[in-house]
């Protein structure tokens, strides 16, 4: 764990003692295991974006792929009949061929990543809506699916499914992203593409594999959210979910400019987002200023780590001149 | 002051600039140690020495940037224990620095007089640029301009900025004109406009320091040459010992043996491992080359910059695809399509630009050595560290890499242990054919050395080496045969016996040698 995201864990410790000294609420089970149900909904989201942002890229079209895959695996499964893992399956598939998609027009077309995901996200939130005439995908009264359910809304000894589906993605992300050749490559084309280019990496490729992973991942939240909250209406499900993920990813210490953040600062990133949403809540700040204090917090913790980064410096410098000067009146 | 006749005649033979024992410390590092020279004016001083030297220092210190911790400086018969920026130019000493300074958007007037415009009357502030052109006018003539006072900098020639930059340091009066690396981005022929300015300063009673690593341009203007070494002075030579041996051996202290090496007799040709039929470069599309690279050879490509060297390597490499002709390796036809193909055949190249292209600098130096072979590190995917750490062990054993350890950042390395880092990372694989552009630019002396002996063992085992190369000594020096191009195209081959420095010219103007 490097420093940066331990200062973030304290962080999310000190926040969390100060909301349960205020409001003892926020240490009841009920509430630790919903917010920690929408953690492990976030986290597999943001990990997606996190590989992207390494590459130096951004998906903006999260939020409206969570509308589009969440309407279309309820339909399948609901209104079509469609066996469920079939319908899992198909819509992870859907997902990659999105994220393959984006990262053929940005890598071989070499269309910026803003402007390719920016019209993803106009494009998929106009399919959903037209896909069910700005209706709403829902479960026919008593329709059931208690395998799925349990996979996916579930809980064991307490703790929500999701939460556990997150930790074994953190874990096979961590080793893709920390210690695997592919992980190592992303790095290095987020450093310096070209010079990874001229080290004979095929960069093309590692990042279309980028997005196709923020695709899969994105699907799969996908299909969370739409059990979680079991009706979608395609206008609003899902809105700012792409800001959610490159927050929490900002908040993990990745750099926009690529080859820069780890796996445990992005899942860091996001228990800080939702504790915050959680304290917004506990505390009675009016909901209102969800996203205000959000993006406060988000200013203050970069700011912090910036001014930090400028202070260490110095003190370096100080010490070293320091020394010298000692060094010299030894003399 | 004193302006009896005698101090007059004195100033005439006395220094401009004198320095006495100047001693400057930094954390760790004495970077100048009881250094003393002087200038006199209407002299042209060489001042050489390998990076890390000093030179820095003293420009420095003379610019009024830096503090010395002891020692004297007279300006003009006037003693200081240090120099501020305003007394530094107030005397009349001005810089022209390797990176030029110019704002290319406006024109030449404007740049040697920007901030100090003659305005005319009135409440508006408007510059007067009738009067601003009459003033530039002469300025221009004086360093031999052939371009206008309202040309747009952004059209000139580097040597044609330069020029401009030392008009700007004339109309401050400068009495003391330091050229920092003035030749190392120009190509031959506008070198010898900048030596000629240089010359006229000269006439004009005004005194140069000419800093540069390419000898043989100081060798033909220095009236005087101070070597620097560790940040001692290692020598002067007077006008008559002026010579490019003496000058290296007092820089690292020992003679090279690379330059005998070279003048040994012609090695017998291996077999074409390389070879471009009627290539056809982006860059060039109209102009065809062909060219054999042979195994075991050191083949150097010269020519201007801009006439298609760097173009051609980077379809060699598979960077850029070629509009037209074939590629051959071992005699098989050879599709590229990207670097990850030349490196798969064993193709490698070393980027002129080390910064952007030829390293990462955020990464190791065992992390820059195995990533084009990361596959080879790895167990199942998974990076091996260990593996990694050995494979750079090695190199920077073989190489003498030196670092504290192979998991420092390349980013604090020097720019010799950096180009290192670039060759290990190939050496650690099989080259075939080894493509070095600008292998020793920016590069001091005895690391460049080292690259000359490392390109020559790769020869000797076997591999094609391509040099390209603007500096025309390590051409001349390091070559078995040298291609010349021009505008886009090979203009002629040279080989060992017609070696010399106005052929290789000749032949980069598009000339055929006698």
């Amino acid at each position: 764990m490097s420093k940066k995201d331990l200062g973030l864990l304290i962080l999310i410790l000190v926040v969390g003692a100060i909301v349960a000294i205020i409001n003892p609420r926020f240490l009841l089970p009920i509430n630790l295991a919903n917010t920690s149900n929408l953690i492990g909904l976030f986290g597999i989201l943001s990990i997606g974006q996190a590989f992207v942002i390494i590459t130096g890229g951004i998906e903006l079209s999260v939020g409206s792929v969570v509308a589009l895959l969440g309407t279309l695996f309820i339909d399948f499964i609901a209104v079509r009949g469609m066996e469920w893992p079939l319908a899992f399956v198909l819509i992870l598939v859907l997902g990659a061929i999105i994220g393959l998609a984006h990262g053929w027009l940005i890598t071989r077309l070499k269309l910026q990543p803003f402007v390719v995901t920016l019209c993803g996200l106009l494009i998929y939130r106009g399919v959903a809506r037209f896909y069910t005439a700005d209706g709403t995908a829902g479960f026919a009264f008593g329709q059931n699916f208690p395998d799925l359910e349990f996979l996916t809304a579930g809980r064991s000894y307490g703790v929500p499914n999701s939460f556990i589906a997150l930790i074994v993605i953190s874990i096979v992300m961590w080793v893709v992203l920390h210690r695997s050749v592919f992980g190592r490559y992303l790095y290095a084309i987020g450093k310096n593409e070209e010079a990874a280019k001229y080290s004979g990496i095929r960069t093309g490729r590692v990042v279309i594999a980028a997005y196709v992973i923020c695709g899969v991942l994105t699907a799969l939240s996908a299909i969370y959210f739409a059990m979680y909250t079991r009706s979608i209406s395609p206008a609003s499900h899902g809105q700012f979910y792409e800001l959610y993920a490159i927050a929490a990813a900002v908040l993990g210490g990745f750099s926009l400019r690529g080859g820069e953040g780890s796996l445990i600062g992005v899942i860091l990133g996001t228990v800080l987002l939702q504790e915050l949403q959680n304290l917004v809540n506990l505390l009675g700040i009016p909901s209102s200023l969800n996203f205000a204090v959000m993006g406060g917090v988000i200013l203050i913790g970069v700011l912090v780590d910036q001014q930090w980064g400028v202070f260490r410096e110095r003190r370096l410098m100080v010490d070293a001149t320091r020394k010298s000067a000692a060094g010299a009146a030894a003399e | 002051m004193n302006y009896s006749d005698t101090s007059i005649a004195a100033s005439v033979t006395a220094p401009f600039l004198s320095l006495e024992n100047v001693r400057k410390t930094y954390p760790g590092v004495v970077a100048l140690d009881g250094f003393s020279m002087e200038v006199r004016p209407g002299e042209v001083i060489g001042l050489v020495g390998e990076n890390g030297a000093g030179k820095s220092t003293l420009m420095k210190i003379l610019g009024g940037v830096t503090t010395p911790d002891s020692g004297t400086i007279t300006v003009d018969g006037t003693a200081h224990d240090r120099l501020s920026v305003e007394g530094s130019l107030g005397s009349g000493i001005a810089f022209v620095h390797q990176e030029l300074n110019l704002f290319d958007n406006l024109d030449v007037a404007a740049n040697i007089f920007f901030g100090r415009e003659p305005l005319r009357a009135g409440p508006l502030k408007l510059v007067d640029r009738a009067k601003l052109r009459t003033m530039v006018a002469p300025l221009l003539k004086r360093v031999g301009a052939n371009f206008s006072a309202d040309t747009p900098v952004a059209t000139l020639s580097l040597a044609q900025q330069q020029m401009v930059e030392i008009a700007k340091a004339l109309s401050i009066e400068a009495r003391l004109v330091i050229l920092d690396e003035p030749t190392s981005s120009l190509p031959l022929a506008e070198t010898d406009k900048l030596l000629d300015v240089i010359k006229a300063l000269k006439a004009d009673g005004i005194s140069v320091i000419f800093i540069s690593h390419r000898l043989h341009e100081v060798e033909r203007v220095a009236d005087r040459v101070v070597v620097l070494r560790d940040g001692m002075l290692a020598g002067t030579l007077p006008k008559s010992d002026i010579g490019h041996d003496q000058m290296v051996k007092l820089m690292i202290g020992r003679m090279l043996k690379e330059r005998e090496k070279a003048s040994e007799a012609a090695r017998a040709p291996g077999a074409v491992a390389l070879a471009a039929k009627a290539i056809r470069t982006p860059a060039y599309p109209g102009r065809p080359v062909d060219l054999d690279i042979r195994r075991g050879e050191i083949l150097g490509l010269a020519g201007l910059v801009g006439s298609g060297r760097t173009e051609l390597a980077r379809v060699f490499f598979g960077i850029d695809s070629k509009l037209g002709g074939a590629l051959e390796l071992d005699g098989k036809p050879l599709a590229l399509g990207s670097a990850a193909d030349a490196v798969a055949h064993g193709i490698f190249l070393v980027p002129e630009d080390r910064k952007l292209t030829g390293i990462l600098l955020d990464l190791s130096i065992a992390q820059n050595i195995s990533l084009p072979n990361l596959p080879a590190h790895a167990r199942r995917s998974l990076v091996s560290k260990s593996a990694e750490t050995a494979t750079a062990e090695k190199q920077k054993k073989d190489l003498g890499i030196k670092a504290p350890s192979v998991q420092t950042r390349t980013g604090t390395l020097s720019g010799g242990n950096q180009q290192k880092v670039v060759l290990g990372k190939w050496l650690a694989m099989n080259p075939k054919v080894m493509i070095l552009d600008e292998p020793t630019r920016g590069i001091d002396i005895g690391a460049k050395a080292e690259i000359y002996g490392l390109m020559r063992a790769l020869a000797d085992a076997g591999v094609a080496v391509l040099m390209i190369s603007s500096d025309m000594e390590e051409v001349i020096g390091v070559s078995d045969r040298i291609a010349v191009m021009h505008e886009g195209q090979i203009s002629g081959i040279l080989d060992k016996d017609r070696f010399s420095q106005e052929n290789v010219l000749l032949l980069a103007v598009g000339k055929q040698p006698k």
